[in-house]
């Protein structure tokens, strides 16, 4: 839990970005304090709360939501299994994009900042959030990094989330779709174990091709297994060492870049941005 | 992993509702899991008696309600019972299905004092 205002960072600690994580509670928290226990209240009494278990996210993920679409910023969530080669996607990416769109990186580990000193190491900005214990990025934490960033207009989100195929499902970051990567390496019923995940993704990318010769991975299976749970998923091949399927990845992105770009409005905006993180 | 991650977020709303209302103690809550939620309710049960050791819903009644699992099957145009995500049509054997309900995650009520 967030030592400054009891919001649920849980243990997550955002580079860099303590003193800021302070000045914005400061300023955003009012708290409600216990009131004195009512008098001759001894009974006990049936209290209806029909809130959804992930509502404080899910407000939190829609603010998010919106100060990306008011900026014209395209978020995708990056999800996998460990190592699947979601980092080496992004410096590819960034490598081939980069010059041409700022692309700003979200990275989410349990410990160290390697993967954000890879992403820097390019020359795009990163913020690194350790979760400690926790196995997912939130979209808390996300708002803070995004304080922390302060990501261009029309450019580029990329949050790679703590490599886990199962909790990063539930919780929505704001982002304009989930991207679960699969390599090849790994089995063809991965999408029938963990169905949630794939069924949330709009996009399937198959990686680590360039193994393919050496694995006796059944491309057809695994396709057909994601797309049980998800009849509309894409899904593309793609390897971050050859180059093999990358141009296809990068058409998908331009797309819903230029959608994002478009809905933002290309001019300056009439009215003041929404702040990047706010306490619903 | 999952259940810990939901369970601390039940935990959350409980507090949030102890501290609105005053509370001083809770012996009960409601859920309702859907059937497609991915949640397993003895592992929620678990991580929930866990987070909520030291708090004001120690030792809390868990009373998990299950919500059935709904999809509509285009080969079919109609609503079908789907048991788990991956599964086929039971009535056609088809996949191309698109889950309507069971994905809900909610606290419905608490009983305290
Ligand atoms: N052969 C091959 N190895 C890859 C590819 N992409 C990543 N890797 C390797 O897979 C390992 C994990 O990659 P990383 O990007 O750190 O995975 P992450 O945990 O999902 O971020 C590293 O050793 C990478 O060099 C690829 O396209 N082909
Ligand atoms: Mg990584
Ligand atoms: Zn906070
Ligand atoms: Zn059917």
């Amino acid at each position: 839990m967030c030592s400054t205002c009891g919001c649920e960072t849980g243990e997550a600690v955002i580079e860099g970005g303590s003193s800021d994580h302070a000045r914005l509670h400061a300023a955003c928290m009012p708290h409600s304090h216990a009131h004195d226990d009512p008098v001759g209240h001894s009974s006990a009494r049936i209290l209806r709360i029909e809130q959804d278990i992930l509502a404080k996210n899910d407000a939190y993920a829609a603010h998010n939501r919106r100060a990306l679409a008011e900026r014209g910023i395209f978020a995708l969530n990056l999800v996998s299994a460990p190592g699947a080669g979601k980092t080496a996607l992004l410096v590819q990416t960034i490598r081939a994009l980069g010059a041409g769109c700022p692309i700003c990186v979200v990275e989410g580990d349990q410990q160290t900042s390697n993967d954000a000193e890879r992403i820097r190491a390019t020359g795009a900005r990163a913020v690194q959030i350790n979760t400690g214990k926790g196995c997912h990025l939130d979209a808390h934490m996300v708002g803070h990094a995004l304080a922390q960033l302060d990501p261009p207009r029309h450019g580029i989100l990329m949050i790679e989330n703590v490599g886990n195929l199962v909790c990063p499902a539930a919780f929505d970051l704001g982002e304009a779709h989930k991207v679960v990567l699969l390599s090849v390496t790994e089995g063809e019923d991965k999408p029938l174990k963990y169905p949630d995940m794939f069924r949330r993704a709009s996009l399937m990318l198959l990686s680590k091709i360039d193994l393919l010769p050496h694995l006796d991975f059944d491309l057809r299976c695994c396709i057909d297994n994601a797309r049980r749970t998800n009849p509309d998923l894409n899904v593309i091949g793609i390897s971050a060492r050859s180059g093999e399927g990358m141009a296809e990845w990068f058409a998908w992105i331009g797309k819903g870049a230029q959608l994002a770009r478009a809905a933002g409005g290309a001019q300056a905006p009439a009215a003041p941005l929404a702040e990047w993180s706010v306490h619903a | 992993m999952h259940e810990m991650a939901l369970a601390e977020e039940v935990l959350q709303i409980v507090q949030d509702t102890a501290r609105r209302e005053g509370l001083r103690r809770v012996h009960a809550l409601w859920l309702e899991i859907g059937q497609l939620s991915s949640v397993e309710p003895e592992a929620l049960r678990f991580c929930f008696d866990a987070v909520a050791r030291d708090s004001i819903a120690a030792g809390a009644r868990l009373e998990i309600v299950a919500a059935p699992g709904k999809a509509w099957c285009e080969a079919c145009a109609e609503h079908v019972a789907l048991a788990a995500l991956g599964e086929a049509c039971p009535r056609c054997g088809g996949y191309r299905l698109r889950v309507t309900g069971g994905t809900q995650m909610r606290v419905r009520e608490l009983e305290a004092e």
